[in-house]
């Protein structure tokens, strides 16, 4: 069966015919060619596939692209520029919160939501508690924690 | 996954109707666990009828001594509620150790609930405050609802609406996450109000349930010493690579300890 998907992708409205077992993050990729969005490991734990659905963070591998009807979608390409990168991206990239990047799209997906949901109270354990969505098979995490602790500053 | 039939359902009689007319339909909720599931084809439903755009089954409501939660109402917002936290914080605590935060903000209680899985949080709680379920046709008492390893008092074709809660004088919950899936590997949640102890166990068999054995040994007695005087058989526990059933009865015990310790 083919389903229509009629969604905001970073503040534009978009549609297409997908069949009804295309998952979100299939769409983003493949039907929108935004390829920031990237898929780890396909079982909704390493979190790279995270992008914000009606303002939260979800897992877009776990998802169904026809559930995201009538949503606001925003991905990594919908946060800044690269000229005015979003404090989260700054702040990643002041701190080398990442080595090779494959998970760095869904580490600040997810890391906008953690200063989102901690306005005021975010101290490194709240920070390391709340990445538990995400995983990073390169730095060790100390340096995407730092980021996530400049960036509250400035969000 | 294999391809299937997708329904969004607008009402709760319409998806009732709608799996009544499928092949082999499946109720879609948050889909934090059917989606992988059927990701990894252990589950091929022809039709996928989806709970999410039914306004009315998400909310929360405290009425003087019962806490209700619609079926549909994320993890995320029962962590976040500042009425769940006045009336029952350790179902707020609880919500908020389920999963991670993305799965807590799609995954709902009534998926939870329908699903049954002997590792989920909710049914602790459920069995152990003595918690109604609420569903299009029935409501069902906490204690007559799980039945087995995903086996519930449900009907194929029946939906959860609501999960009623009574309102206890102090609860806890302890749980020993899997370091992996944070599934609880044992959750033990206590309460304690009018001279009654309640004890619910998740994770240690294959469905919650109450430790009877436990409750009578903590009316007599509130403490430490009191759990430690119980046996716990683990004769019918979950034995598994992530722990035997002689660590989950351990670890019975040591929940149910630390539960005390928070509530003494």
């Amino acid at each position: 069966m083919t389903v229509k998907v009629e969604t905001t992708v970073n503040g534009q409205s978009v549609s297409g015919e997908v069949e009804a077992n295309t998952l979100l993050v299939e769409f983003i990729r493949e039907n929108l060619e935004l390829t920031g969005t990237h898929v780890g490991c396909d079982t909704s734990q390493c979190g790279a596939c995270t992008i914000h659905l009606d303002g939260v963070p979800v897992k877009s591998c776990t998802m169904l692209a026809v559930q995201a009807n009538g949503c606001e979608v925003l991905t990594i390409e919908g946060i800044g520029t690269e000229d005015n990168l979003h404090p989260m991206q700054a702040a990643f990239q002041e701190n080398h919160g990442l080595q090779c990047g494959f998970c760095t799209p869904g580490m600040i997906m997810a890391s906008i939501g953690i200063v989102d949901r901690n306005k005021g109270s975010l101290d490194e354990a709240t920070i390391r508690a709340e990445l538990e969505g995400n995983i990073c098979r390169c730095t060790g995490y100390h340096n995407i924690v730092k980021s996530v602790a400049a960036a509250a500053q400035d969000m | 996954m294999y391809n299937f039939n997708y329904v969004k359902a607008d009402s709760v009689q319409g998806a009732a109707d709608a799996l009544s007319a499928a092949d082999d339909g499946k109720y879609l909720a948050g889909g934090m666990t059917l989606l992988p599931t059927m990701k990894q084809r252990l589950a091929a439903p022809t039709d996928l009828i989806d709970l999410g755009g039914i306004g009315d089954l998400a909310g929360i409501s405290v009425d003087g001594g019962t806490v209700t939660i619609g079926a549909t109402t994320t993890h995320a917002t029962v962590a976040a509620s500042a009425e769940i936290a006045g009336a029952i914080p350790a179902l707020a605590k609880l919500a908020s150790e389920i999963g991670d935060p993305q799965v807590r903000n799609r995954g709902t209680i009534g998926g939870s609930v329908a699903n049954s899985d002997p590792s989920a949080d909710y049914p602790a709680a459920i069995v152990a405050l003595g918690a109604t379920i609420v569903t299009n046709k029935r409501e069902i008492a906490g204690d007559d609802y799980f039945l087995d390893i995903f086996e519930t008092a449900l009907e194929e074709d029946e939906i959860i609406t609501a999960v009623k809660f009574p309102v206890p004088e102090k609860a806890a919950y302890i749980k020993f996450p899997n370091p992996a899936s944070r599934y609880a590997v044992v959750g033990v949640f206590i309460c304690t109000g009018g001279g009654d102890v309640r004890v619910g166990v998740t994770g240690a068999g294959p469905c919650a349930y109450r430790a009877t054995d436990l409750e009578d040994a903590l009316k007599a007695d509130f403490s430490e010493a009191a759990v430690d005087g119980v046996t716990i058989d683990g004769s019918s526990f979950n034995a598994d690579m992530h722990a035997s059933a002689e660590f989950r009865a351990n670890l019975v015990s040591v929940g149910a300890k630390r539960a005390v310790v928070q509530l003494s």
